[in-house]
């Protein structure tokens, strides 16, 4: 026998290796095609994901044992600071609420006169993010609430900041969100100071969302806070999608590309907000007035995101205003109704 | 070899190989992760060839695919090709010393690398981060370890190389 085993001729037993490679090969690359083009893999993936939710919860533990334990061991100088802090959050908080409620009436009382249809309250749902990662080139969220939590394929998820994705699949105990910032997602959205439509693309990057063919002609400048527009019926207008941070002409030379840094956080957090209801009415558009608008300042923020913060602050007041150890209890109660005027 | 082997090795290496890959890292870090289940798959298939193959690795893949909900095929494609070629390289790679054998695994991982982003291109998806390149310097240095431990566990006795 010699002592160095080279590279032989080729022997029937390799022969039958490479074909069962080939074999293998092409049927990941069919699976890897039909899977990119969406369909019926797809759909049936998405059923035989049920079976790996066990998997997903116990990759959550660790990050839940982390959180209980950041939550119980806090010093006695953090629980002061992050009391002292909460309770001014809280003020500042309350006297928000306070200001929106006259708001608000103001906007009822208006919309009364106008006979306008009534606009139901915003509906949503606390839900807890499961702390695990997916594939790190696309962007989506496990939510740890699922079918028996009344979660929906497309409901939108919100968060204190803004959008943050909507609900593309949805099992017995989990849901996945797809965000804004996947590449494989696009959102109606319209800049708040006149109203000019645009769609912003997500670019596989946190920490920046893409809109194309800007005209030039448009009055889009850096700076300019961007909101859903309503269109496309999928996401409720008026929510706070982020703020214009360049703008760059295109290869063309024709359009502007402008880059958003979204309003969302979505990197922090442990709890998100899916929206059960949302006003039918789109609140953002072509409005010809909006430009002539004497004071564009705060009150011009729109009636949605104006119903919104209360929802999210007395989310946040609520966490507040429990000590750290029953903080956990209190995020694991799944629904918060938002408090109708 | 007439020693019993414990049975209960292969699964348990996978399954928290799986849940390894889901665990939560700080954004700016996760393109580090190495590939764990390349490496417990290329264990198993240089040290049990008669129950780990190709059809064994690609459907670990498959099951990778769900687990971490990427692209369905593309980890049983890449751990095919990292099968196929352990295989072939089977005989020789046995009787490396630990140093050479993690340097051979650190090139397999590195190509693995290079189809999941060849993958990726010809589809249009993004793009792993520049930090992804260094994985497979990670999974090299964690092989010795790795298979230390498999070996320690599987044959409940410390193997002299």
């Amino acid at each position: 026998m010699p002592a160095y085993a080279g590279p032989a001729a080729a022997r029937p037993g390799d022969i039958a290796g490479t074909l069962k490679l080939l074999a293998y090969l092409g049927l990941a690359c069919v699976l890897i095609v039909l899977d990119h083009r969406g369909g019926w893999l797809t759909r049936g993936r998405e059923q035989a994901q049920v079976f790996v939710q066990p998997l997903w919860a116990v990759a959550g533990w660790p990050g839940k044992v982390v959180d209980s334990i950041s939550d119980d061991a806090g010093t006695r100088s953090s629980l002061i600071a992050e009391n002292r802090r909460l309770r001014n959050a809280l003020l500042v908080s309350g006297a928000r609420i306070a200001r929106l409620q006259a708001a608000t009436a103001d906007n009822e009382r208006m919309r009364g006169l106008l006979g306008a249809v009534e606009r139901g309250g915003l509906d949503v749902q606390l839900a807890p993010v499961l702390d695990i990662d997916l594939d790190p080139t696309r962007q989506r969220l496990v939510l740890d609430a699922g079918a028996g939590d009344g979660v929906r394929v497309g409901q939108v998820v919100i968060d204190a900041g803004g959008v943050v994705g909507q609900i593309i699949s949805v099992n017995a105990m989990h849901a996945t969100a797809l965000l804004l910032t996947d590449p494989d997602h696009a959102l109606p959205v319209a800049v708040l100071r006149n109203g000019v439509r645009l769609v912003a693309y997500g670019t596989g990057r946190t920490d920046r969302l893409t809109l194309a063919s800007i005209p030039l002609s448009s009055d889009v400048k850096v700076g300019d806070v961007v909101v859903t527009s309503g269109l496309g019926e999928r996401f409720p207008a008026g929510f706070p999608v982020g703020t214009i941070s360049a703008l760059r002409p295109d290869e063309s030379r024709a359009f502007l590309v402008g880059d958003v840094k979204p309003a969302a956080q979505f990197d922090r957090g442990r709890d998100v907000l899916l929206l059960r209801s949302a006003p039918q009415r789109p609140v953002i558009g072509p409005a010809p007035d909006t430009t002539s608008a004497l004071a564009p300042s705060v009150s011009v923020a729109p009636p949605a995101s104006v119903r919104t913060t209360p929802a999210v602050k007395t989310a946040a007041a609520t966490t507040a205003a429990t000590p750290p150890a029953a903080a956990t209890t209190t995020a694991r109660a799944p629904r918060i109704e938002a408090p109708r005027p | 070899m007439s020693r019993e082997r414990a049975a209960w090795v292969l699964p348990v290496s996978l399954l928290v190989a799986l849940v390894l890959a889901l665990l939560p890292m700080p954004a700016s870090l996760a393109p580090l992760r190495p590939y764990f289940l390349g490496l417990a798959v290329a264990y198993w298939v240089l040290e049990e060839p008669d129950k780990v193959g190709l059809g064994f690795a690609f459907s670990m893949g498959l099951l990778a695919d769900l687990v971490v909900g990427g692209l369905f095929g593309e980890q049983a494609l890449r751990l095919t090709i990292l099968a196929f070629i352990l295989q072939r390289f089977r005989a020789r790679l046995r009787f490396f010393p630990m140093s050479q054998q993690a340097l051979a695994i650190g090139a397999l991982l590195f190509n693995d690398r290079i189809v999941a982003s060849a993958v990726h291109v010809a589809l249009g998806e993004p793009a792993f981060p520049l930090l992804a390149w260094v994985s497979p310097v990670i999974g090299m240095l964690l092989w010795a370890p790795m298979f230390l431990l498999f070996d320690t566990l599987r044959l409940r006795t410390w193997r002299h190389r």
